[in-house]
């Protein structure tokens, strides 16, 4: 396959609901083994292009390409089918539910023949542990409820999930947002795993650091718009930081509060 | 930066690895059992067995004495399991004791108006009752209103049907009649109603294994069918619930419908499922009671609906959904009808039986907050 045909592309997204317009126009790229940083504000239009990209929401107008191929998608499943799995904030995992059962929520292996087909837990207990391990939790008992998991293991369970379930191209929501440091760096790291495997990471965040740290490029999204992509050689974390905000001087804004924004 | 790797010389996993949380989650044994949301449900069965045990007249625990308790609870249970699986969903039915009601009078209906074999009246009963379980949960799915207020409108809607219908029926009369004699005999009849494995109970009185009446027939002559459905619906329902794909889903929509969905779970088929089978639970129901009765009423299945909630609710159910067990509903019924029946074996006066009924609830619901919180993790 040409190397150079983005694993997903979309170009000129618009999004209307009735008379508000959520989205006017964004187009974006991603290569393999990239990690694209989708930053904006909040109410920049963020939640809205998840939701086009995964399936949840129809858009007005545009395009999505996948692998050079056309598509569209009428539910999350025809996402996930095309290889784009979304990795939601706080709607990724059932505190309640083990994290096998999480971890094949929606795609249970079955055996046996009907009446009596039934899931094969056994070897989902296998692979979870395994792709657990893989990513260094070490899940003793994968009947563990996910919510006795802390929240940056919980966001690289649903990573994992993802990933071994055959995704091509993750959308990371805000993974990082709710964490502390040292569990943003374990998803960081992950992040960063997942790319040196080859798959395209569109990781949505407003926070420039956790964005500077893990990214190849930048795009920066503002009412409903992009105000541009840059790779990271040709953008300072300064400069981002100023884009995200809108264009307001936050060094000025800095200087009036007297210390660091 | 971009490799951080290069940086430390370990790769991620390991990386990963030094950073993760150290603190141990070993699993003791204890914990291991705390998980099973039957445990109260099972704690319950065992305090209540040891009350009777105690106060109660020692033939509450003869073989007779266990069929009385577990009729009513059968009846009550194959609801309860229904309830469970729906509450474990993420939804409420309070329509049940009403669909009992009314299953009982189109199912009368069916034998006696129309006239037909029994079989086709047991199967178009159980259709009209999954179209109604249907429409009940595509009104809750479609207007996004609780089903709590979705079922109490139901609640009196099939109530008052079953009111009018009785009286359209018969003539003016809230009861129906000779439904039994319409029945007809064979195998579909003692599949319904009568006791299931005499001949067995016939050979143990002969070996003087159980209790007989002087000329040889054994004090029970076997067991109630309904028991027999409560236990075969139990096992159905908690294999299907621990061991299947749908039973996953069932988890998932009730633990969050927006999370199921997102991993491709079909989450609208799994709770029109739900209505339906709900609805079909309460159709068996009926059909066992008023194959046994030989007679329909209006009053059938009165405030059953709560009664198997909180039979659910004590089997281990959470009331916000995503939660719970079949087997515990199973004890809940069990606990029930040992209650009910069991004060009159005492010298207690039976209208205890809902006091106690509420105490227990209100303990369920409390020892349920509290094992989940200790034992998911949930903060």
């Amino acid at each position: 396959m040409d190397k150079n045909v983005p694993l997903i592309e979309f170009r000129d997204l618009v999004k209307h609901f009735g008379s508000v317009i959520a989205l006017s126009g964004v187009s974006l790229s991603v290569q393999r083994g990239e990690v694209m940083c989708l930053l904006g504000d909040n109410g920049a239009g963020k939640s809205t292009l998840i939701k086009t990209l995964s399936g949840v929401h129809r858009p007005t107008s545009g395009e999505v390409l996948v692998d050079g191929h056309h598509m569209t998608f009428t539910s999350p499943r025809d996402a996930l089918d095309a290889g784009i799995a979304t990795v939601y904030q706080d709607l990724a995992m059932i505190p309640l539910m083990s994290v096998t059962r999480n971890f094949f929520m929606g795609r249970e292996p079955v055996k046996g023949i009907w009446p009596f087909r039934n899931v094969d837990f056994d070897h989902c207990d296998a692979v979870t542990r395994e792709e657990m391990l893989k990513i260094g939790i070490d899940v003793r008992d994968p009947h563990q409820a996910v919510g006795t998991l802390s929240g940056g293991e919980r966001q690289c369970v649903a990573i994992a999930r993802a990933v071994y379930f055959g995704a091509k191209v993750l959308i990371l929501d805000e993974p990082t947002s709710a964490l502390g440091v040292a569990q943003t760096s374990m998803v960081l790291k992950y992040i960063h795993q997942v790319r040196s495997k080859g798959l395209g990471v569109i990781f949505i965040t407003h926070n420039v650091r956790h964005a500077y740290a893990v990214g190849d490029r930048f795009t920066v999204l503002n009412r409903g718009k992009t105000l541009g992509t840059y790779a990271k050689s040709d953008i300072a974390i300064d400069e981002l930081q100023n884009l995200m905000a809108g264009g307001k001087e936050l060094q000025a804004l800095s200087s009036e509060l007297g210390g660091m924004v | 930066m971009t490799d951080i790797s290069h940086v430390t010389g370990h790769t991620p996993a390991e990386e990963i690895k030094k950073i993760q949380d150290e603190r141990l989650k070993e699993v003791s044994f204890i914990t291991k059992i705390m998980r099973r949301p039957e445990l109260g449900a099972l704690a319950g069965l065992v305090l209540v067995t040891i009350f009777f045990i105690a106060t109660a007249d020692p033939s509450m625990f003869t073989l007779a004495g266990m069929m009385n308790i577990l009729s009513p609870a059968a009846q009550l249970g194959i609801l309860a399991i229904a309830a469970a699986l729906l509450m474990i969903g993420g939804e409420f039915d309070l329509s049940i004791g009403s669909m009992v009601a009314f299953a009982g009078l189109i199912f009368g209906s069916f034998l006696i108006l129309t006239g037909w074999p029994l079989l086709i009246a047991i199967a178009a009963t159980l259709v009209v009752a999954a179209l109604l379980g249907g429409l009940n949960g595509q009104l809750v799915i479609r207007t996004k209103l609780p089903s709590f207020i979705v079922t109490l409108a139901f609640l009196f809607i099939l109530r008052g049907l079953s009111l009018v219908g009785l009286k359209w029926a018969t003539g003016g009369s809230t009861q129906m009649r000779g439904i039994g004699d319409n029945a007809g005999e064979g195998w579909v009849r003692e599949m319904f109603s009568g006791n299931a494995l005499e001949a067995l109970f016939s050979w143990l009185a002969a070996q003087n294994i159980i209790a007989k009446f002087p000329n040889g027939t054994p004090t029970v002559t076997g067991v109630p069918v309904s028991i027999v459905w409560f236990i075969l619906f139990a096992i159905a329902a908690t294999w299907v619930l621990l061991r299947t794909r749908a039973g996953n889903w069932i988890f998932a929509s009730g633990g969050d419908a927006n999370a199921a969905r997102n991993s491709g779970v079909p989450v609208d088929r799994v709770k029109t499922g739900l209505f339906m089978l709900t609805a079909c639970a309460a159709a068996l129901v009926a059909i066992l009671t008023v194959l046994d009765a030989g007679s329909t009423d209006s009053r059938r299945g009165f405030q059953k609906e709560f009664e198997a909630i909180i039979a659910a609710v004590i089997g281990g159910c959470l009331l916000t959904g995503g939660y719970g067990s079949a087997i515990g509903a199973f004890f809940g019924a069990i606990i029930f009808g040992m209650v009910s029946i069991g004060l009159t074996y005492t010298r207690f006066d039976s209208d205890w039986f809902q006091v106690f009924l509420g105490a227990m609830l209100l303990l369920a619901v409390l020892f349920n907050n509290f094992i989940r919180r200790k034992v998911t993790g949930e903060r």
